[in-house]
């Protein structure tokens, strides 16, 4: 008798721990499968955000990391940037020369003599806000998700600061903020657009290089810009079907 | 703020031009123990099976001990991930709000399967019957502690161990694909990543299983060595002889996998060689040439394939053995590194590289890395005190039917 109450004991504890398992692998698939990207474009409706930048415009004076950093609270430590600018060189020796001191806050310095360039730009950079962002889909919680307007968002107050989305953007626009101990990126200050103000960067670019808008309205100004020029994206290789738009974009530039 | 005062040091370090950006490696030497502790579990556990389920009786001796080794470090296998967080107290969302698109939410699950199902499973079973002897053998609280462990099952009747025997079995056979998963997974969670050219491949996966293999059967062989030397007793060198055999052949696969991706990325030259070159010729040289290849493939190999054609005498046999599975420690410790952190010294614009400094004194990551490693020793000696597998009763013959 003490024997078979005993077997059932053991049975039972298999039976309970097997059907807590399965309650939490359950659990775990009530929220249906999203296997592979975060979002889906609204068909239509509703505002899907792009950017464009006129390298041909950009004169490198960095107001826009400088506008960005105050607006956002971004340390000022030289490798914390939401938003920082480029600048190419490319010599008559067909070397590629890249810097970006400071983002470019302080502005930039030509160590190559006029003599020996064939050609230099600007490009300035920040977060591409993908269609397919790499970075929203490996957040083990969640807390990096794209908005439905197409903006990749990061809710710090979710985020466990583990840092496999600073791994996983393949253009280096995210970092770990040193004292809250989470990440952070570029919202297109979207604190900003809520109250129907232009981003920080838009703002304060002195030569209309940056333009914004609703890719699906085809009058706002990013659809007019990529009327009316040929635009390329960075690592298009990568399918992350960025929505950051490049005139006149060299192919030294990744 | 020490690390802003060294990321301002490695500001001065950058080579060629990266973006601001990576200027700090987020995955520091933490993020190293990772997967080599997780790693050394499943390799433990892999040990342990191919006595159980392929029935190689020559590893019998090292059964409970593979087991044992595979929960101590099973036990702390998330610690290195937690306290790198940068929030750790908020690890559990991982658990509760699992981002199901994330290579890294599954982690939670896949570890506590190991962990309760497989793992303490096993164990449980195999000493359930011992558990109850011991019980009735001591007194005062370890009665008590014994009676808690057998969850107050006292049955010790043959059936009763017959079927411990058959549901144990049946573990490992679910536990061996389990293994696989647990560290496949961790070499998916790197190899998923397509920014990154150095980690983006789906061999990774593979790679990371058969590297974890190597290391645990290499951990398993040196545990074995110390605890026969610390307990006085005569070393089963017909069980010793056998774990360098499957040493040997899963160190050829491993390093046949490794080389084959190596192979394919030279010959295939895509848009990342470049820098993959010069980042493997300079700054990985002494990580990845010399201390994973040379002392964590080439010695062993060579000393393992000498061993299979010439056996010398036992006492010589025995210190190649203990040496040869530190190298394979070490070697398989670079490898992790190289993978980890070679993966973000080079910039993903392919323009430059960043540096990386192991501050041996005073660096949290060091010192946390160092620790996560220990503990798992000391868990292992308390196992063996409070599990001794050299107390067990005989197993019990179970007739072919």
């Amino acid at each position: 008798m003490a024997i078979e109450k005993e077997n059932f004991s053991r049975r039972d504890f298999i039976k309970n721990s097997s059907m807590f398992a399965g309650g939490v692998v359950f659990a775990s698939l009530i929220n249906p499968y999203k296997f592979v990207f975060a979002t889906k474009q609204p068909k239509g409706k509703g505002k899907w955000y792009g950017i464009g930048i006129d390298i041909e415009k950009c004169i490198g004076c960095g107001s826009c990391a400088r506008a960005c950093k105050i607006e956002n609270d971004v340390p000022d430590d030289p490798f914390f940037f939401r938003n920082w600018v480029e600048q190419y060189t490319i010599t008559n020796d067909e070397r590629i020369l890249v810097s970006s001191p400071n983002g470019g806050i302080d502005g930039f310095k030509q160590p190559v003599p006029d003599e020996d360039i064939y050609k230099t730009f600007f490009v300035p950079k920040m977060c591409n806000h993908c269609a397919k962002s790499p970075c929203t889909q490996v957040c083990p919680v969640g807390a990096s998700f794209e908005s439905p307007e197409g903006l990749a968002l990061v809710d710090q107050s979710y985020c466990i600061g583990c840092g496999y989305c600073v791994q996983a953007c393949p253009y280096g626009c995210r970092y770990i903020d040193p004292l809250k101990g989470v990440v952070d990126k570029c919202t297109l200050c979207y604190h900003r657009l809520e109250k129907g103000l232009d981003p920080a960067c838009m703002m304060a670019c002195p030569t209309g290089a940056r333009v914004y808008g609703d890719l699906n309205d085809k009058n706002s100004a990013v659809s007019l810009f990529l009327k009316e020029h040929n635009c390329a994206v960075l690592k298009p290789q990568l399918n992350t079907e960025s929505k950051l738009f490049y005139n006149d974009l060299s192919q030294e530039v990744h | 703020m020490d690390k802003i005062q060294s990321l301002y040091e490695a500001l001065t370090k950058v080579d060629g031009f990266i973006y601001p950006n990576e200027l700090a490696l987020n995955w520091d030497m933490l993020i190293v123990m990772y997967p080599y502790i997780t790693g050394l579990v499943a390799g433990a556990f892999i040990l342990a099976s191919l006595n159980r389920v392929f029935d190689i009786k020559a590893l019998r001796p090292t059964y409970e001990l593979s087991l044992l080794t595979a929960l101590s470090f099973m036990l702390v296998a998330t610690m290195p991930l937690i306290t790198h967080l940068g929030q750790p107290f908020r690890f559990y969302e991982m658990l509760i709000t699992p981002h199901l698109t994330s290579a890294m939410a599954i982690f939670g699950f896949v570890y506590l399967w190991y962990l309760m199902v497989v793992l303490l499973l096993e164990i449980w079973f195999d000493y359930r019957y011992d558990m109850v002897i011991w019980s009735r053998e001591k007194k005062g609280f370890m009665k008590f502690f014994y009676k808690a462990l057998t969850l107050w099952v006292s049955d010790t009747s043959p059936e009763s161990r017959k079927t411990d025997e058959k549901i144990g079995y049946f573990i490992t056979v679910v536990g061996i694909p389990s293994a696989f998963l647990l560290h496949g997974y961790v070499g998916f969670i790197f190899g998923s990543i397509k920014a990154n050219p150095w980690w983006s491949t789906v061999m990774m996966p593979v790679i990371f299983l058969f590297s974890a293999m190597v290391s645990g059967i290499a951990l398993v062989m040196f545990i074995y060595m110390v605890v026969s030397y610390l307990r006085k007793q005569k070393i089963d060198m017909n069980a010793l002889d056998t774990i360098a055999k499957y040493l040997f052949y899963i160190l050829i696969i491993d390093f046949t996998l490794e080389s084959l991706d190596q192979i394919h990325r030279i010959y295939e030259a895509d848009e990342s060689f470049d820098i993959l070159k010069i980042l493997v010729r300079g700054k990985l040289f002494f990580t990845f040439f010399i201390m994973q290849i040379g002392v964590g493939v080439v010695i062993p190999l060579a000393t393992l394939g000498f061993l299979q054609f010439k056996k010398p005498r036992v006492r010589i046999r025995k210190l190649i053995y203990w040496i040869i599975s530190i190298c394979v420690l070490v070697g398989i410790f670079y490898m992790r590194w190289n993978v980890v952190i070679g993966g973000q010294l080079f910039s993903k614009s392919f323009y430059g590289f960043t540096s990386y400094k192991v501050n041996l004194i005073g660096g949290s990551d060091v010192t946390l890395s160092l620790l996560w490693f220990i503990v798992p020793f000391f868990i292992l000696a308390f196992l063996l005190w409070l599990l001794p597998p050299w107390k067990k009763a005989p197993p019990i013959e179970i007739p072919e039917e």
